[in-house]
């Protein structure tokens, strides 16, 4: 895995909704939009994991989700970073203790994967902008770690 | 050894043709990077920076490539490369700004049709290989698409080669075709032209003709298991294609050059002055900005996809009755 700064610059996100309410959703759909931009970061959205380098999950896993949460995480190549947006996907949230719950995304993915927090219940799209930067900070460790 | 010869010599074709595929791939990856920029413009965003496209494709062959178990994997595996190598030939066949096609006698306009035909056929049988149903959908659809257009774009060839009685496309572009013939044959080319110009968005499988990859509803389409640098491969022959069919175009209907208006002098190097040179290739790569960003941006940003048997329809029926009526007129014309 050899990473240089220009794959921070084209960052390609598979949007997987694990059960969200769909809030989180909307705002993410919010911050492609002309107001916000993400597209000049070079982040675009794509159809299938096998082209993403960051999986954004929303919402708790549910039991039924569960093993597609986990099959898509390892559909994406390698190197790879997890988003989690909104609070019900990294605690759970509003969902807590619930009967159709699996837990926090955390919890669930292995021990290994790269996780990225943006909160807010729903998360506002500057957060999710913020998560990207976040994201790009943790590349940057990693990349230091490497060499 | 004589400067003539070495031109006509093998070696110097050889040469030749990989410094333009590398100029082909480059200038792609330029144009993209504005197709990108103009459309986010056009949607009042900022947009990536015109370098974007560059970055994509160096990330992309930085990440892992997978090969599914599903898959053939030799046949996955050479899709992208015949995807890339077509396009990149029919570099060598076209003439580009001031420069002759390279390969100039050895093939025309038949071999150049055939070689804008083999990305799309390359791409499906590489969505088929992948064993995916998403991408099995996605390369249908492409071939589809292939058929109904493949017509429109068949008969622009027949009423040129009516025209010049030659199907080389040196010749054919030695002279623009709007003063070789009368006002009806004039009529007939600008019917032509205007099929031509809906066939090239289906051509790049660009919106509203982007149904074998439909990130929407297919999820990529046929390229939905390609990964890393099997996708950075099919990411350049897209762009490639583009240049290749926006130099088709500009071949067949803009050959016009600014130095037989007026001569910009210079030293002379083989017949053709300097300063002559440059201004001529400038000016071509400003028509090939022209022709992509009508074909391909604002069509892009003014229209939806269309449902794939309404693209199809589009081509079989409007299309075609629009460039037979061109290569109508164009006939009666010529014969008048
Ligand atoms: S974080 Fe809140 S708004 Fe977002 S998906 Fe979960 S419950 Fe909905």
């Amino acid at each position: 895995m050899k990473l240089s700064k220009t794959f921070d610059k084209a960052l390609w996100v598979f949007h997987l909704n694990s059960g969200s309410c769909n809030a989180c959703d909307i705002e993410i759909v919010a911050a492609i939009t002309p107001r916000y931009d993400t597209e000049r970061f070079g982040i675009k959205l794509v159809g299938t994991p096998r082209h993403a380098d960051v999986l954004l999950f929303t919402g708790p896993v549910t039991k039924k989700m569960k093993d597609r949460v986990l099959r898509v995480y390892e559909q994406t190549p390698e190197p790879k970073v997890v988003l989690v947006v909104g609070n019900c996907g990294s605690t759970t949230g509003v969902y807590y203790d619930s009967y159709g719950i699996e837990g926090p995304l955390d919890e669930l993915l292995p021990e290994d994967a790269n996780i990225i927090y943006a909160n807010g219940c729903p998360v506002r799209p500057e957060n999710i902008i913020n998560g990207v930067k976040e994201a790009w900070l943790f590349l940057e460790k990693v990349r230091g770690d490497n060499e | 050894m004589n400067l003539e010869v070495l031109i006509e010599g093998w070696f110097f074709k050889v040469v030749l043709t990989v410094l333009v595929s590398f100029i082909g791939v480059f200038l792609g990856l330029l144009y993209k990077g504005f197709d990108r920029k103009i459309t986010a413009m056009m949607q009042s965003r900022i947009g990536p920076p015109w370098i974007q496209p560059f970055r994509d494709v160096k990330k992309l062959f930085m990440k892992e490539t997978i090969i599914p178990d599903t898959a053939i994997p030799w046949l996955f595996n050479a899709a992208p490369i015949v995807a890339l190598v077509a396009p990149l030939i029919a570099l060598a066949y076209l003439p580009l700004g001031p420069f002759g096609p390279i390969m100039e006698g050895y093939g025309g306009l038949i071999l150049l049709l055939y070689l804008l035909a083999i990305p799309a056929v390359a791409m499906a049988f590489g969505g088929l290989a992948s064993g995916s149903p998403y991408a099995t959908v996605g390369s249908q659809r492409e071939l589809v698409l292939m058929m109904s257009y493949e017509l429109p774009l068949a008969i622009t060839a027949v009423a040129l080669a009516f025209n010049y009685e030659t199907f080389s496309i040196a010749t054919i572009s030695s002279e623009p075709v709007w003063n070789s013939v009368g006002m009806m044959g004039g009529i007939g080319f600008a019917l032509i032209l205007a099929a031509l110009f809906a066939v090239m968005p289906g051509e790049l499988s660009k919106v509203p003709f982007d149904q074998a990859e439909a990130e929407t509803e297919l999820a990529g389409g046929l390229f939905v298991e390609y990964s890393g640098r099997n996708l950075g491969i099919f990411y350049i022959a897209e762009v490639v294609k583009m240049v290749v069919v926006g130099a088709f175009l500009i071949a067949l209907f803009f050959p016009y050059n600014l130095s037989s208006l007026y001569s910009f002098g210079g030293p002379e190097i083989n017949g053709m002055m300097l300063w002559n040179v440059i201004v001529d290739t400038a000016f071509f790569l400003f028509k090939l900005l022209i022709i992509i960003y009508v074909a391909v941006s604002v069509i892009r940003v003014g229209f939806a996809r269309f449902q794939i048997n309404k693209a199809s329809y589009f081509y079989w029926v409007p299309m075609t009755i629009i460039s037979l009526l061109g290569m109508l007129l164009v006939v009666v014309g010529g014969a008048a």
